[in-house]
């Protein structure tokens, strides 16, 4: 569906990387063409009135495991970058073609194709093919590839390319049957658990190849303070090397485990409290650059049982904008701040000309009301499956709008 | 055997069912000390009825208890029925192998089930931590805790409390509970269920626990339950007053995390020469099954007066009754409970 007419959308607090300013935004043929206080409409222009509510760039979520588009479009999610862990998974072009396809036209997929056939960390996927068929960049999967040899052909191979390389940062070895992170809770759980330390290995490695390589690495998830404190040094050395991370990792800490609660299995597992606190501490200086939903819904049968039978996973995708808002409120970061994290970068890392309220790029936009208060119900979610950690938790920030390419979707 | 009067002055406990306002038994770290004492107390009638020549009562006349083992289970299995039976209950075994692929969905589908059937009381062992609370969920009637995974094994933990307060009592240091005592668990912590269970129990009590294991079978944090580490068994022994022995499974000291059973014995067996560090009257104890030369030998299993391994057996049964009694007094309508 194309832009037909060009829209302006007045009085709003447009949140633009320098700063959220008073004004108007306009846009034609699915392309902003100005944004900021001078703005107005043009004869002609469809005009929306915002009514002093927030304009803010579609939120770009990488790193998905399902395509859920209700729950996307509740969440403000414009795009997302999808895991190859699917069935079967996308290490052919074929399934990479068809996924990036499938959104269209109110939901952009940008799949991550599998760097190793099967997902299995041996050999590597058809990656160059994938590209033509609309990978926007490589992942392996919910797990670490346990071969540095490999890990290391596939980031130079991926440098080649000019693709990131998204890994998952968990030491095999240690995390193999682990279902916690090993302290007091799992302990008086009884649940297999893996030191926290796991996670520093394996960043440590992937870091030490990725500058072998001359590659992009973006660890999807970093979650402790070892973790952050490698993220941290390998930026100050000039690496290309980026983070991110889910808000459950930064909200909650294992004590939310403590009655066996199985969405609030996740993986990595939930760390200590020092942990928590390492990680906003990351957001808040820099360390972090991406704010991601890690939608993975899960049913019944995945985790109605014992807890470390459960399979992990939480349905993130509606709650990421009001966690990520409640960052702002709580005063660790500022709003544009929050949304380079929850667009900007990960636009950038995925190269998708988007994620910003900026001349050039994608109408993307979302019409937030950042304190509009609501209560996170799992009976009433829009997902495929009701798996959240925030459950009856109350929290602020809904999208009243939503825009793809300049085209409004209906909510 | 005379049995040591432990009985309680009236009042020392709440009245009616606020002595045990529990629905489930699905661990000790859900109780309160005074309920742990409670259950304690209850089964002492049971420990007279037993060495009786005709053990049997019609208390639990005509309820049904199922006994749902998804892991496999000789004694612990055992113990339950017969306590149950003795009770004057009708006891159904159920075995359900846990390697059934799916076993996961057929855990709640066996819950509903057995529910539908309207037993009085579920009995489950489980190998995944917190699949008791996860049944005692989804059924209507009280559930015990069998074993679940790591997590607890809340009869073993009473049992053995049961069997320490009348050896105690038979030496003329009975006390209400273990204040001062200094006990030693040494064996796969880290794994074990039946260690946790006894930690919860045994400090909420008053004990000082020791717990020994090589660094491998020792879970981290384990500090925060009130207990002291140890790595070399003879240092833990020291003043020990009590030492209870796990087991150690076969399949993890082939290299996994020892290098082999005689390596194991070299570091953590109980032999005589070692138990003469302890306490020179310190008890033994051991749930069972014993890996015989290997984590404990003949000798000191075998040793009359200090060794509780078979008292613990016999008081198994009797703590088992009381928690069936006491769960299922609120259906039973017995007055105050109902």
């Amino acid at each position: 569906m194309k832009q037909m007419q060009p829209l302006t959308i007045t009085n709003a607090k447009v949140v633009t990387p320098a700063g959220v300013t008073h004004g108007a935004l306009r846009c034609a043929q699915g392309v902003i063409l100005a944004a900021g206080p001078d703005v107005g409409p043009a004869e002609g222009d469809a005009i929306h009135d915002a009514q002093g509510r927030l304009l803010a760039p579609g939120l770009v979520d990488l790193g998905v495991f399902a395509i859920d588009k209700p729950a996307f479009h509740f969440g403000g999610i414009t795009r997302a970058g999808l895991m190859p862990d699917q069935s079967p998974p996308l290490d052919l072009p074929s399934r990479v073609g068809f996924i990036a396809k499938s959104g269209k036209p109110d939901l952009w997929v940008h799949p991550l194709a599998a760097a190793t056939r099967g997902l299995e960390g041996r050999e590597l996927a058809e990656l160059a093919l994938m590209q033509d068929a609309g990978a926007k960049a490589v992942a392996t999967g919910r797990r670490w590839i346990g071969d540095s040899g490999v890990m290391l052909r596939l980031l130079q191979y991926a440098a080649m390319l000019g693709l990131v390389v998204v890994t998952h940062a968990e030491d095999a070895g240690l995390a193999s049957e682990a279902a916690a992170t090993a302290g007091e809770i799992a302990t008086r759980l009884g649940l297999p658990a893996a030191p926290a330390e796991a996670e520093a290995l394996a960043i440590a490695r992937d870091i030490a190849l990725a500058e072998l390589a001359g590659a992009r690495l973006h660890i999807r998830q970093v979650t402790t303070a070892r973790g952050f404190d490698l993220v941290r040094a390998a930026k100050a050395r000039g690496l290309a090397v980026t983070c991110g991370i889910t808000p459950a990792h930064f909200l909650l800490s294992d004590l939310a485990t403590a009655d066996f609660r199985t969405f609030m299995r996740l993986s990595p597992p939930l760390r200590c409290e020092a942990d928590r606190q390492a990680a906003l501490a990351a957001i808040a200086d820099g360390t972090v650059d991406v704010i991601a939903s890690g939608h993975d819904p899960r049913g019944p049968e995945d985790k109605r049982l014992p807890f470390a039978d459960a399979l992990p996973g939480m349905a993130g995708a509606e709650t990421l904008l009001a966690m990520t808002l409640g960052l702002v409120r709580d005063d660790v970061i500022d709003l544009p701040r929050a949304f380079a994290l929850l667009a900007a970068n990960p636009a950038r890392l995925l190269g998708v000309p988007a994620g910003a309220l900026e001349a050039g790029l994608e109408a993307d936009l979302a019409l937030i009301d950042p304190h509009a208060p609501w209560i996170i119900d799992r009976r009433k979610m829009e997902a495929t499956a009701d798996n959240t950690p925030f459950d009856r938790q109350g929290t602020q920030g809904r999208v009243l709008g939503l825009w793809k390419g300049g085209v409004r979707i209906a909510l | 055997m005379a049995i040591t009067d432990l009985t309680a002055p009236a009042g020392r406990f709440p009245p009616g069912r606020l002595a045990f306002p529990h629905r489930d038994l699905t661990g000790i770290g859900k109780l309160a000390r005074h309920e742990i004492l409670y259950l304690l107390d209850q089964a002492h009638q049971w420990v007279a009825l037993n060495r009786q020549s005709a053990k049997h009562t019609d208390l639990l006349g005509g309820l049904t208890i199922i006994n749902a083992f998804f892991e496999n289970s000789t004694r612990t299995l055992l113990s339950f029925e017969i306590a149950g039976k003795r009770l004057g209950a009708d006891v159904v075994n159920m075995h359900a192998a846990t390697s059934s692929v799916k076993k996961g969905e057929t855990l709640i589908d066996t819950a509903i089930t057995l529910n539908a059937m309207r037993a009085d009381a579920i009995v489950i062992r489980h190998g995944s931590s917190g699949a008791t609370g996860l049944i005692a969920d989804k059924v209507d009637c009280p559930v015990l805790n069998a074993g679940d995974g790591s997590h607890e094994h809340p009869t073993q933990a009473l049992l053995d409390a049961l069997t320490l307060r009348h050896a105690l009592a038979e030496r003329g240091e009975g006390a209400e509970d273990f204040t001062g005592l200094n006990v030693v668990i040494c064996g796969d912590i880290l794994h074990s269920r039946v260690a946790r269970s006894n930690i919860l129990c045994l400090t909420a009590l008053g004990a000082r626990v020791r717990v020994c294991a090589p660094p491998a079978l020792m879970p981290s944090g384990i500090e925060a339950m009130g207990v002291e580490v140890f790595h070399r068994f003879d240092d833990a022994l020291e003043g020990a007053d009590v030492v209870m022995m796990l087991r150690l499974q076969s399949e993890r000291m082939s290299g996994q995390f020892i290098p082999s059973p005689r390596e194991y014995r070299h570091l953590y067996g109980l032999t005589t020469k070692r138990l003469a560090l302890a306490r020179p009257d310190a008890l033994v104890m051991h749930p069972g099954p014993m890996n015989r030369g290997v984590e404990i030998d003949s000798e000191v299993a075998d040793l009359g007066g200090r060794s509780l391994i078979t008292r613990q057996v016999e008081m198994g049964v009797a703590i088992r009754m009381a928690c069936l009694d006491v769960l299922t007094r609120k259906a039973r309508g017995q007055e105050g409970w109902a």
